[in-house]
């Protein structure tokens, strides 16, 4: 902070005495920004004539401020426009999730005998979401994001958090209504072990493939024969609760592994 | 009075802002970028090269958005290639893509912000610096109008504000001038200079008379190489009133690439 400026240049500064050089002048408004004591004293030593003057200024400032637009009000759906974007991005792939958990629900409904088809398909709900999440088709401006500090995995990571918390309690009303209910554990652990996956394999082939892959693996290998046998796999007894568990922090921990690939990319 | 601006008064501890060595990129499975030696520093500089020469590929490369398939590329004194953190290096730059995809019903200024939040700006500097950006490539009227409303020059002018929001050291500018008037490009020439006093400019075009205009260098490259690199002036005196052009520096820039060719199939 700059030395106090004497009461006698406060007072010339105040006339707005012409004999005050330049870097005087300059050091004691330096100072009176940021000394409240300097500004009073100021305040005492003005005239009457800028006193007039100053109350003509705010008085002209009152109005022109009355007149101007008044300032927007913030509103509830004045979301940053980010999430707004990527909210609007990704509503039909939710929507076109839940039709087709709702689909499945009916036909379980009406087919007793087949093992619970939303617990068949419950693992693959969110993929389609986190392809359309991380997808040169679906972010035109994917080439601008691609060269920003922000793109990673942690970017990633947000948008597909995005995605399950739109998906999950869809699965879940699905999974609770119903005859035959699903086991929770059974329907969230695989859900979020095949993010993880797909995050994994899409760090070496592009998300977008890698969900499409790991749909079509599961589909024919598992989805397929259960449906032909009218047997629940192996998979999606109780039992396997505790291997899906343990997949699933495993894959999460060889995906922040892989972290750097998605900076680039090869990962869209 | 000149404003002296802090990159000038910052003390530089490295000599490029783009340095490459050998550098090899792919596009696809063909090597579009093989072998390029290049070094650039602050100014601006206007990258020639005729269709499929490796521009856009090269461009990318330096935008850290394709990976180097071989040799060596640091910017702005840090490296750049095979792991190293981007993070230091994309906080200053500025980079508008050829095709430029864009959010249509964000507001100018909105996907502005954007960008800049996504260069990990100050929060608080982002609303000043948007609208400064804005103001800089003269699109302060439409400046709250939807992205889908804009004509293709006020968009490519949208793509460099974007760009140039961040008061990157080091701007990427692949085709600025595709979609704008005479008018405009008259502009877009004078912002250049302005940038190119500061920072490392490198812009990509067709136009030899807007390199000849706005820059202070000349890249010219040909299937991934460098094949010359000068002042304009210098690209003027290569060529001779026997090579096809109608200004000085385009008989330069054919007979250059004539020279060049000769020299291949010999």
């Amino acid at each position: 902070m700059t030395t106090h400026p004497t009461l006698g240049e406060i007072d010339r500064y105040a006339a707005g005495e012409p004999g005050l050089d330049e870097a005087t002048v300059w050091s004691i408004e330096v100072h009176l920004e940021g000394c409240a004591d300097c500004r009073a004293r100021l305040a005492g030593g003005t005239t009457a004539a800028s006193r007039t003057l100053i109350t003509e200024v705010a008085a002209a400032l009152d109005r022109e401020i009355a007149a101007g637009p008044t300032p927007r009000a913030r509103a509830f759906f004045r979301t940053p426009v980010r999430q707004r974007w990527f909210v609007a991005v990704l509503l039909p792939w939710v929507v076109m999730a839940a039709a087709v958990l709702g689909t499945a629900a009916l036909l379980t409904h009406s087919l007793p005998h087949l093992p619970s088809i939303v617990l068949l398909l419950a693992p693959l709900a969110p993929l389609p979401g986190v392809a359309a999440a991380w997808s040169r088709r679906t972010d035109p401006a994917w080439e601008l994001i691609a060269g920003t500090p922000s793109a990673g995995l942690t970017m990633l990571l947000r948008r597909t958090a995005v995605v399950l918390v739109l998906v999950i309690p869809v699965l879940a009303a699905f999974g609770a209504v119903g005859a035959n209910r699903a086991n929770p554990a059974l329907m969230l652990l695989p859900c979020l072990a095949f993010t993880a996956a797909t995050l994994l394999l899409g760090s070496f082939v592009g998300v977008a493939r890698a969900a499409i892959g790991l749909m079509v693996a599961w589909a024919a290998a598992v989805v397929a024969p259960s449906l032909a046998t009218a047997e629940l796999p192996v998979l999606l007894t109780p039992a396997a609760a505790g291997p899906w568990a343990l997949g699933t922090v495993a894959l999460a921990a060889l995906t922040l592994l892989r972290a750097g690939t998605f900076r680039r990319l090869t990962s869209f | 009075m000149r404003t002296v601006s802090t990159a000038e008064t910052a003390a530089t501890i490295h000599p490029w802002a783009i340095h490459a060595q050998a550098l090899r990129v792919r596009a696809g499975r063909h090597l579009a970028v093989d072998g390029l030696d290049l070094s650039l520093g602050t100014g601006v500089h206007g990258l020639l090269g005729p269709n499929g020469a490796g521009k856009t590929t090269l461009i990318r490369a330096l935008a850290t958005v394709a990976k180097p398939a071989g040799g060596k590329l640091t910017l702005l004194g840090t490296p750049v290639d095979g792991r190293a953190d981007l993070r230091p290096a994309r906080r200053a730059l500025g980079y508008l893509p050829q095709h430029f995809g864009f959010y249509p019903r964000f507001t100018v200024r909105e996907f502005v912000a954007y960008m800049a939040w996504l260069k990990e700006m100050p929060k608080a500097d982002v609303p000043a610096a948007t609208q400064r950006a804005i103001d800089r490539v003269g699109l302060a009227a439409k400046a709250d109008a939807r992205l889908k409303t804009l004509s293709g020059g006020m968009l490519r002018r949208a793509g460099i504000a974007q760009a140039i929001v961040n008061d990157p050291q080091l701007l990427l500018l692949d085709e600025p001038t595709v979609g704008l008037d005479p008018e405009q490009r008259l502009d877009l020439r004078e912002l250049l200079r302005d940038l190119g006093t500061d920072a490392c400019v490198l812009v990509s075009t067709h136009l030899v008379e807007d390199v000849v205009a706005a820059c202070t260098d000349v890249v010219l490259v040909n299937e991934g190489r460098l094949l010359w690199q000068g002042a304009p002036e210098a690209l003027g005196a290569q060529g001779d009133a026997g090579h096809p052009g109608d200004s000085p520096a385009e008989r330069g820039y054919s007979a250059l690439l004539r020279r060049h060719r000769a020299e291949a199939t010999r």
